[in-house]
């Protein structure tokens, strides 16, 4: 199992049939062709979007990609309240 | 279109702006009727895109949902998905002129493709109801679709596929590189990246500014009542740092995180309000006059730290966790900093006062 260092991505290399979807939907890269299964290529990149995992048929990816706004986070952190969303219609 | 079917209509004496129907619901009947969108904005689109740019509004700039054709768009013409926010429509249509195409519009309560997909409104579900809803599978003989790149942390493929029968392609980040795409047949990596440059940067200035400004300004007249000019002008400028310098300068400023590319940019301008206080005579000794610029050189700087971290909110970089923890390292920080900067203020102001 192959992890990242800054962040939660998890990949299963077994269990990857080859099917370059995460390639696809990855917009930072962190995947790249490597023979019979794709490779972590760049995993200090991923921003824990959750694309790459919830577009993989096979499971072999996991990611804690929470609600993918850091405006909440920061909220959350901030006010100690859990991260449900920004609630601000205004953001990003 | 009956005037009581624009009740809670959210874009008031929009009606002529494309798409005819943009304001309120269909009548029941003609609901699943392919609605006419064109490639052309009108000055009044443009005039509500800087309005929602500025942060005005901007969740009430909703498109109705469902299906829209584009041009002379016939059953075997592309299909792209969107989301029901005023801006992602308009970037879609307006990057197909000249294109014959379907527009897919889903229900994301007027959010964008990028937030909604996070939250899951755009998402598989949505989608595939949409898909039933418009009749798609009537009006093209094609089953494919093509779902923005930004769209995926909300939309299953292979769902969707098993759901619907329509196989999703996932396309560029940007609208403006579709055309491209759909002649090539596929995306180059270049396509694929999130590139956030200073174009895309300096467009969030407003939005940020909104919600920023009336605090700094509050901070800088207290500023002002308690201390003077130059505290008032040093605040002002850390705020400004912050709100501008950051956006423009992010690539720049030698620092990984966004709160220590602040400070980088808080510290200059806290320099340089220390030094005027510095080298402003105000009749009093040098120590008084170290003691405050001291105070401005603490407490300035995570004005801007703290402005710049909020940014992170707005940028597609950091990841959660990268964020999680750069709140805990720095607003501690930023906090203390405050503080120290505050007392020691106070307490040259007291001095002063004693001397006086
Ligand atoms: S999407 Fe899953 S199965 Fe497909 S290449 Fe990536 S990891 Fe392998
Ligand atoms: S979570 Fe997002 S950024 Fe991270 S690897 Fe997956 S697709 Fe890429």
């Amino acid at each position: 199992m192959a992890k990242a260092k800054v962040n939660t991505l998890e990949f299963d290399r077994d269990a990857c049939n080859n099917c370059g979807m995460c390639i696809t939907v990855c917009p930072h890269g962190v995947f790249a062709e490597d023979g019979r299964a794709v490779r972590l290529a760049d995993p200090d990149a991923c921003m824990e979007c959750g694309a790459c995992a919830l577009n993989c048929s096979q499971e072999a990816i996991r990611v804690d990609s929470g609600v993918g706004c850091a405006n909440a986070m920061i909220m959350a952190a901030l006010t100690g309240r859990k991260e449900v969303t920004c609630g601000c219609d205004s953001c990003c | 279109m009956k005037e009581e079917d624009n009740a809670g209509c959210s874009c008031h004496g929009q009606k002529s702006a494309t798409p005819d129907n943009a304001c309120g619901p269909a009548p029941a009947s003609n609901r699943n009727e392919i609605k006419t969108a064109t490639s052309v904005l009108t000055f009044q689109d443009k005039l509500t895109h800087v309005l929602a740019r500025l942060g005005i509004r901007r969740g009430g700039w909703r498109v109705e949902p469902g299906l829209y054709r584009l041009g002379d768009a016939g059953e075997e013409s592309p299909v792209l998905v969107t989301a029901n926010y005023k801006l992602s429509f308009d970037a879609l249509r307006s990057a197909l002129s000249g294109m014959d195409a379907f527009i897919l519009v889903l229900d994301t309560f007027g959010i964008n493709v990028w937030c909604a997909a996070g939250k899951g409104t755009f998402g598989t579900d949505e989608l595939v109801s949409r898909i039933e809803s418009s009749r798609l599978a009537d009006v093209v003989t094609t089953r494919r679709m093509l779902v923005p790149q930004l769209g995926t942390t909300g939309v299953a493929a292979h769902e969707v596929k098993a759901r619907s029968g329509f196989k999703v392609d996932y396309g560029p980040v940007r609208a403006e590189d579709i055309p491209e795409f759909l002649r090539a047949g596929k995306a180059t990596p270049e396509m694929r990246r999130i590139r956030f440059d200073l174009r895309d940067r300096v467009v969030l200035i407003p939005v940020e500014a909104n919600q920023a400004l009336p605090i700094a300004a509050g901070v800088s007249l207290a500023a002002y009542i308690a201390d003077g000019t130059i505290a008032s002008a040093g605040i002002a400028g850390a705020a400004i740092a912050g709100l501008v310098g950051v956006p423009v300068l992010l690539p720049w400023l030698p620092a990984d995180e966004y709160s220590a590319k602040g400070f980088i940019l808080g510290g200059i301008v806290a320099l340089a309000t220390a030094g005027t206080a510095l080298l402003s005579d105000d009749g009093s000794s040098l120590t008084l006059r170290l003691m405050r610029a001291a105070s401005y050189v603490l407490a300035i700087p995570p004005l801007t730290a703290f402005i710049a971290l909020n940014f992170t909110g707005a940028t597609p970089y950091p990841s959660p966790s990268g964020v999680r923890k750069e709140i805990f390292r720095y607003v501690p920080v930023m906090a203390g900093m405050t503080v120290t900067g505050i007392i020691v203020n106070v307490a040259q102001k007291i001095a002063r006062m004693r001397k006086g």
